[in-house]
């Protein structure tokens, strides 16, 4: 076999490798969702987040319009904190819009809904989004569910 | 008593004689490796008989590995009414464990064996000698462009199975059952992380390429100069290799998946 259909043959193979390595990058996982483009950053607070994770998607009105960039424990107020980051081009929020964690299907991931508020004034960066609802967790809402259907039983 | 002793004895002193001889060998090939720059022409036509002549095992048993895994996951999936999980069933298998498993398997079973054999026979034939007369030498001239060559293409080989296998079970999963196109790729792009799966899967590649190619070179280097010394060699390459991989498998997807 000559050098030059060896050579060329050779090539192929590696090209081919690179396409399917860069298939399974771009096309099977989620390195589109890692380009968020320019951003900016938000702060809410919450008591509970159970179940939100880095990287979980930030909606409105069911858009997705970011993701969480960072959740930190504040020692002082001893609730989390998390960072929101939102693309540019979605910079007119109301200050006044809520945060609320929910859950995609019964059993889903947690991810952060954004209500938006009537004010004039727009969310800026490093702003804080004070109304937050937080993650509902299921144990909390049966044993809160049991102890009223007991009380209501005794009466 | 004494004898059965002695055997013992003998046979823990030869494996890790084995042993040695396998760790000096390997640091003679590494430090053969980056003169290799200079005549990477060398490495070209190992690349060809170990990556180009594997090619075609690789595609196809990708494709009915991905199609056997449409299949069988639809049919176990449907019952929970999740068959739009399928995608993800379907690349988290393969990127994380079949990919690159199967690929070191027939690697090691096409391209292993065959570099066994090849190494074995130039010794039995006095080739490797014969380089060492003209003053060649045969660790840094035949040694090691094989197992750079080998090192190189099996994460390649281990993405194209990959690659391959998640358009298989597209095919069978879209195609014939009639699961959603959209829910297919959207769940399989939701759940598949970059770097805990894709990466780490490369990551198990590249330590079976290594592992493999070395086995591969030092049965042939280390073989009896004898047809039937060079034939126990090669079966020795593919059962070696073999454990070799799937233990190795076991280590790598605790250290990675385990915590």
């Amino acid at each position: 076999m000559t050098s030059r259909t060896v050579e060329i043959g050779v090539g192929i193979f590696v090209a081919l490798g690179m396409a399917a390595l860069f298939m399974l990058a771009m096309k099977v996982s989620n390195l589109a969702a890692y380009r968020t483009g320019p951003s900016y950053e938000v702060t809410a607070r919450f008591e509970d987040v159970s179940g939100l994770k880095v990287r979980s998607p930030v909606t409105m009105a069911g858009v997705r319009i970011g993701r969480v960039k960072a959740i930190e424990f504040d020692d002082e107020a001893l609730q989390a904190v998390v960072t929101l980051e939102i693309a540019q081009r979605h910079n007119r929020l109301p200050r006044d819009t809520s945060a609320s964690i929910y859950t995609a299907g019964l059993l889903g991931e947690k991810y952060i809904g954004l209500e938006p508020g009537g004010e004039e004034e727009s969310l800026r960066p490093g702003d804080q989004i004070r109304l937050t609802q937080d993650s509902m967790v299921l144990e909390k809402l049966l044993s809160q569910f049991i102890a009223k259907f007991l009380e209501d039983k005794r009466q | 008593m004494v004898n059965t002793l002695r055997m013992l004895g003998r046979t823990g002193l030869d494996f890790f004689q084995r042993l040695g001889r396998a760790h000096l060998l390997l640091l003679a090939v590494l430090a053969g490796v980056p003169p290799l720059a200079l005549r990477f022409s060398l490495v070209i036509r190992q690349l060809h008989s170990v990556g180009v002549l594997s090619l075609l095992i690789i595609l196809v048993s990708g494709l009915f590995v991905g199609m056997v895994l449409g299949l069988q996951g639809y049919n176990t999936l449907v019952d929970f009414g999740a068959a739009e999980s399928l995608g993800v069933v379907v690349a988290l298998s393969l990127v994380r464990e079949l990919g690159p498993v199967v690929t070191a398997l027939l690697f090691a079973g096409r391209a292993g064996s065959a570099l066994t054999a090849e190494i074995g026979l130039m010794k039995a034939t006095e080739q490797l000698s014969a380089m060492e007369m003209m003053a060649v030498d045969p660790v840094r001239r035949v040694l090691s462009p094989r197992f750079l060559a080998g090192f190189l293409a099996m994460p390649l080989l281990a993405a194209i199975f990959s690659a391959v296998g998640v358009l298989g079970g597209w095919f069978v999963g879209v195609g014939l059952l009639g699961v959603d196109d959209g829910a297919y790729w959207s769940q399989m792009q939701a759940k598949v992380d970059l770097y805990d799966d894709i990466w780490n899967g490369v990551v198990k590649s590249i330590v079976f390429g290594a592992v493999v190619t070395w086995i591969a070179i030092f049965e042939g280097y280390d073989a009896v100069p004898t047809s039937e010394g060079v034939s126990r060699a090669t079966t020795r390459t593919v059962v070696h290799s073999a454990l070799a991989v799937l233990g190795l498998d076991f280590i790598l997807t605790a250290l990675m998946f385990g915590d």
